[in-house]
C-alpha cells in the first residue's frame, strides 16, 4: 500500500503532493505567501489567472468604451478625458495616436491576456486535475512559473501605457513596416518594444502552461479514466494546449526578428522605405514574411480562444439539460478536425496581400471546410438540449448564448472565407463584427458560463442569481445590438480602425447607428462591472455551498470536498467506471463516473 | 465509490513527457525561423554566407559532448558516482567551449563584413545560431545545478529521471545544431 502511495507521490512531484493521510491532517504548514501568492496548487493558480484576467478585461473593455466614444461622437468634446489622459485627449478629444494605442491595447489584451490566459489559464488549471482525477499538474512548479511569467508580461504591458510616447499602436497584429520603424510615429517608439517584450514573456507563460496541460492529461489520469471517458472540457483544453505549444513558438520567432529589425538595423521585414524624405538603407526584407509568421500563430490562436469555451459549453449544456451529450465521439472528431484545420488556413488573413490567387483558392477550400466540424458541433449542442429537462441556471443561459453567437458569427465567416468576397469586405467593420461575435463575445460567454458553473467549486459559494440574470440578458441583447449593425456598415464599405469618418459623405448615414452602438457598449460595459462586483462580493458573502454536488453532475470534481485542499481528495483518488454523460439513464437522473456499471444496466455509449 | 492509487497508462514519467512536448515546441520555433530564411532567400539582393571554420569546431565539440553526456548517464545508472561527476563536468565544459567557439565564429564573420546591414543569410545566422546557443547555455546551467547537487547534496537521490531528462535535452540541442549547421551549409551558401 504505502509503496504504491509513494509511487504516486513521486509521480506528482513529491514535495508538494503529500501522502493522502498527511493531507487529511493538514500536515504541511502553509504560509500566506505559499498558499495565495507563490502557490503551486493548480486551483489557486487557476484563480490567479481568472482574477488577473478580470483586471485585464476591465482595462481592455474600458479602452473599447473610450474609442467607441470617439467613433460615436467624433465632434463631441469630453473634458474628463483630458483630466485623465492629458495631451492624449487634448481638448477632451481623443488624439489620433492615442486612438490607435487604445485599439491596439484593447485587441492585444483581450485576445491574449483575457481570452487566452484568463480563459485557458483559469479553466485548464482548475479543471484538468479535478476532472481527470489527479492531485495536481504534472509539474506544479512550472505551473506556478507559467502564472508569474503571465503576471510579468502584464506588468510590462501595463507600464507601456504610462510611457510618455504612448503604448504600442500598430494594431494587435503589429504589422511591419509600420511597427518596425521608430520614425513612423510615437506609438512605434518605446511602446512597441515593450509590447514585443511583453508578448515574449506571455509566450513563455503559455508554453509552460500548455506543456503541463498536455503532460497532465496524457499521464496523470486516474484509474479507469481512459481517453474516451474524459469530459469534453478536458478534450478541448487538450487540443487548445497542442495548438498553443505548436503555434506560439512561431510567433516568438516572428517577434524576435521584429525586435532585431527595430533595434539592430537588420532587414528581415524592411525593404526600400522612405520615411519623411529619408531613404532607409534596409533592403531585401519582406513585410509579408511577418504576416505569414504572425498568422501561423494568429489563426490557431482563434481556436485557442474558442475551443475551451466549446468544451465547457458542451459539459454545461449536458449537465443542465439532464441529458447525455449528443454525439460524444462526433464532438471529439470535430474538435480534432478543427485543431488540424486551424494550422492550414492562416493565409485567409492575407487574401489581399498579393497572395497567389491559386494558392488563395486552396486556402478558401480549407477555410470553408471548417464549417463542417463547426456545424457538427452546433448540431450536437442543439440536439443535446432538445427535449431536455433544462435548468435555466445562469451558466446554462450563457452556454445557450454561446451557441447562438457561434452560429451568427460563424455564418459571416463563410462570407469572409471566400477570397473574392473578401476583396470587398476585408478591413471593413464587417470583419470587426464577424470576429467579435464568433471569437470575442462567444468565448466570453463560454467563460462566463464556466465561471457561473464552477464558481461553487472554486470558492465554496454561489454567485448571486439576480445579478447573474441581469448580466446575461443585458450582455446577450447588448452584444447583438453592438455588433449586428456593424455588418451593414462593413457591407457598405466603412473601414475599420478609422478615427473619424465624417469626411465621407456616404458614411454619414451611419452616424446615428454609431451613436447607438456607443451607448449600448457603455451599458454593456457597466453590466460587466456588475458581474465583477457579483464575483468579488460572492467570494466573501455569497450563499454557501452545502452539498458536495450542487448541480448533480457526474464528473470527478464534484467528488472532492466542498473546499478541497491541495491534493484535491482526502484519502485516495476515486476510480472511474464510466463515461461522464450518463444523465437520465434507466430512470436515474444522473450516475456519477465513480459508480461501477451494474449488470442489469442498459447499454449506452 | 471505489478508490484507487493507480493512474492510467503510466508508461512514461510526466516530466520526461513534458520535455518531449517542449522539444516539439522548440522545433516549431526553429522551423519557423528556417522557413522564414527560405522565404526571404527568394527576395532581391540576397547574399549567401560562408560559415567560418570555427563552426566546424563547434560541431565536433557538440558531438563529443553528447557522447560524454551519455557516459554520465551510464555511470549514474551503474551508481558509479565518481565517474558520473567526472563526465558531467566534461560535458559542462564542452558546452561552455561550444558557446565560446560560436562567439569566436560570430566575431570572425562580423570582421568579414557579414553584419546586420543589407540583406542576406548572415542576419539569419546570428539570430538562429544565437538562439540555439542560448538553449545550449540553458543546458549548461542545468548541468551546473546538477553537478552542484551531486557534490554537495545532502539528500542521496538515486532516481535517474533528472539525469535522463538532462541527457535527452542535451542530445536534442546537439541534433538541432547538426540540423542548423547542415541547413546553413546547404541552403545558406546559396547557388
Amino acid at each position: 500500500m504505502s509503496e504504491v502511495l509513494n509511487q504516486q507521490a513521486a509521480v506528482t512531484d513529491g514535495a508538494h503532493v503529500a501522502h493522502p493521510h498527511e493531507q487529511a491532517h493538514e500536515h504541511h504548514h502553509e504560509t500566506f505567501v505559499s498558499k495565495y501568492i507563490f502557490s503551486m496548487d493548480h486551483k489557486t493558480i487557476g484563480k490567479q489567472f481568472l482574477i488577473t484576467g478580470i483586471v485585464w478585461a476591465i482595462i481592455g473593455g474600458l479602452f473599447s468604451v473610450l474609442f467607441r466614444l470617439q467613433l460615436g461622437y467624433p465632434e463631441e468634446s469630453f473634458p474628463i478625458l483630458e483630466t485623465f489622459f492629458g495631451e492624449w485627449a487634448k481638448g477632451g478629444q481623443i488624439q489620433p495616436e492615442f486612438y490607435y494605442g487604445l485599439v491596439t491595447i484593447h485587441g492585444t489584451v483581450l485576445v491574449f491576456f483575457v481570452l487566452t490566459a484568463g480563459l485557458s489559464g483559469t479553466f485548464a488549471n482548475l479543471l484538468i486535475p479535478l476532472q481527470v482525477g489527479a492531485r495536481d499538474m504534472a509539474s506544479p512548479f512550472m505551473n506556478m512559473l507559467s502564472y508569474w511569467f503571465f503576471f510579468l508580461a502584464g506588468v510590462v504591458m501595463l507600464s507601456s501605457i504610462f510611457v510618455h510616447t504612448g503604448p504600442a499602436s500598430g494594431g494587435w497584429t503589429m504589422y511591419p513596416p509600420l511597427s518596425a520603424l521608430r520614425q513612423a510615429g510615437d506609438g512605434q517608439k518605446l511602446g512597441a518594444d515593450l509590447w514585443l517584450v511583453s508578448m515574449a514573456l506571455f509566450i513563455i507563460s503559455s508554453l509552460l502552461g500548455g506543456l503541463n496541460y498536455i503532460a497532465t492529461i496524457l499521464n496523470m489520469r486516474t484509474k479507469g479514466m481512459s481517453m474516451t471517458r474524459m469530459p469534453l472540457p478536458i478534450w478541448a483544453m487538450f487540443f487548445t494546449a497542442i495548438l498553443g505549444v505548436l503555434s506560439f513558438p512561431v510567433l516568438l520567432s516572428g517577434a524576435i526578428l521584429l525586435l532585431f529589425d527595430r533595434n539592430l538595423g537588420t532587414s528581415f521585414y524592411l525593404s526600400d522605405i522612405v520615411v519623411n524624405g529619408e531613404i532607409l538603407p534596409n533592403e531585401g526584407g519582406s513585410a509579408i514574411l511577418y504576416q505569414h509568421l504572425f498568422w501561423f500563430l494568429g489563426h490557431p490562436e482563434v481556436y485557442i480562444i474558442l475551443l475551451p469555451a466549446m468544451g465547457m459549453v458542451s459539459e454545461i449544456l449536458s449537465v443542465n439539460s439532464r441529458k447525455p451529450i449528443f454525439g460524444y465521439m462526433a464532438m471529439l472528431g470535430s474538435l480534432f478536425a478543427i485543431a488540424i484545420l486551424a494550422f492550414l488556413v492562416w493565409a485567409h488573413h492575407m487574401f489581399v496581400t498579393g497572395l497567389n490567387p491559386f494558392l488563395g483558392s486552396v486556402f478558401v477550400l480549407l477555410t470553408l471546410l471548417i464549417a463542417v466540424p463547426s456545424a457538427i458541433k452546433v448540431f450536437n449542442w442543439l440536439t443535446t438540449i432538445w427535449r431536455g429537462n433544462i435548468r435555466f441556471t445562469p451558466a446554462t443561459l450563457f452556454a445557450i448564448g454561446f451557441v447562438s453567437l457561434f452560429i451568427s458569427g460563424g455564418l459571416t465567416g463563410i462570407f469572409l472565407g471566400n477570397s473574392t468576397i473578401d476583396i470587398h469586405l476585408h478591413d471593413t467593420m464587417f470583419v470587426v463584427a464577424h470576429f467579435h461575435i464568433v471569437m470575442g463575445v462567444a468565448s466570453f460567454f463560454g467563460m462566463f458560463a464556466g465561471v457561473y458553473h464552477w464558481f461553487p467549486k472554486m470558492f465554496g459559494r454561489y454567485l448571486n442569481n439576480t445579478m447573474a440574470y441581469m448580466h446575461f440578458w443585458v450582455t446577450m441583447i447588448g452584444s447583438y445590438l453592438i455588433f449586428w449593425p456593424m455588418h451593414y456598415q462593413g457591407l457598405a464599405g466603412v473601414p475599420r480602425r478609422y478615427l473619424d469618418k465624417r469626411g465621407w459623405v456616404s458614411f454619414n448615414d451611419f452616424a446615428d447607428l454609431d451613436k447607438m452602438i456607443t451607448v449600448v457598449s457603455i451599458v454593456v460595459f457597466a453590466v460587466q462591472l456588475l458581474f465583477v462586483f457579483n464575483f468579488f462580493y460572492s467570494i466573501f458573502k455569497g450563499r454557501k455551498v452545502r452539498t458536495q454536488n450542487p448541480w448533480g453532475a457526474n464528473t470527478l470534481e464534484w467528488t472532492t470536498p466542498i473546499n478541497p485542499g491541495h491534493g484535491n481528495w482526502e484519502g485516495d483518488i476515486p476510480e472511474v467506471h464510466r463515461w461522464p454523460y450518463d444523465y437520465g439513464k434507466d430512470g436515474r437522473e444522473f450516475i456519477p463516473q465513480t459508480e461501477p456499471v451494474s449488470a442489469q444496466e442498459s447499454k449506452s455509449h | 465509490m471505489s478508490m484507487t492509487n493507480k493512474t492510467e497508462q503510466k508508461r512514461m514519467h510526466p516530466h520526461k513527457f513534458t520535455l518531449w512536448v517542449a522539444i516539439g515546441s522548440l522545433l516549431m520555433m526553429f522551423a519557423g525561423l528556417t522557413s522564414a530564411f527560405i522565404v526571404k532567400s527568394n527576395q532581391v539582393n540576397w547574399k549567401p554566407v560562408t560559415m567560418p571554420v570555427w563552426f566546424t569546431a563547434s560541431t565536433i565539440l557538440m558531438l563529443i559532448s553528447s557522447g560524454t553526456m551519455q557516459l554520465a548517464l551510464k555511470s549514474f545508472r551503474e551508481r558509479v558516482m565518481r565517474n558520473y561527476r567526472l563526465w558531467m563536468l566534461v560535458t559542462l565544459l564542452l558546452g561552455v567551449a561550444f558557446v565560446a567557439s560560436q562567439w569566436i565564429g560570430f566575431q570572425e564573420l562580423w570582421s568579414k563584413q557579414v553584419t546586420f546591414q543589407g540583406a542576406g543569410a548572415g542576419q539569419f545566422l546570428y539570430v538562429i545560431f544565437g538562439l540555439h546557443a542560448l538553449h545550449v547555455l540553458a543546458g549548461v546551467i542545468v548541468l551546473i545545478i546538477m553537478a552542484i547537487r551531486s557534490f554537495a547534496g545532502a539528500v542521496k537521490n538515486y532516481s535517474p529521471v533528472p539525469v535522463e531528462i538532462a541527457a535527452t535535452y542535451w542530445h536534442f540541442v546537439d541534433l538541432l545544431w547538426i540540423y542548423l549547421f547542415v541547413f546553413f551549409l546547404v541552403v545558406g551558401s546559396g547557388q
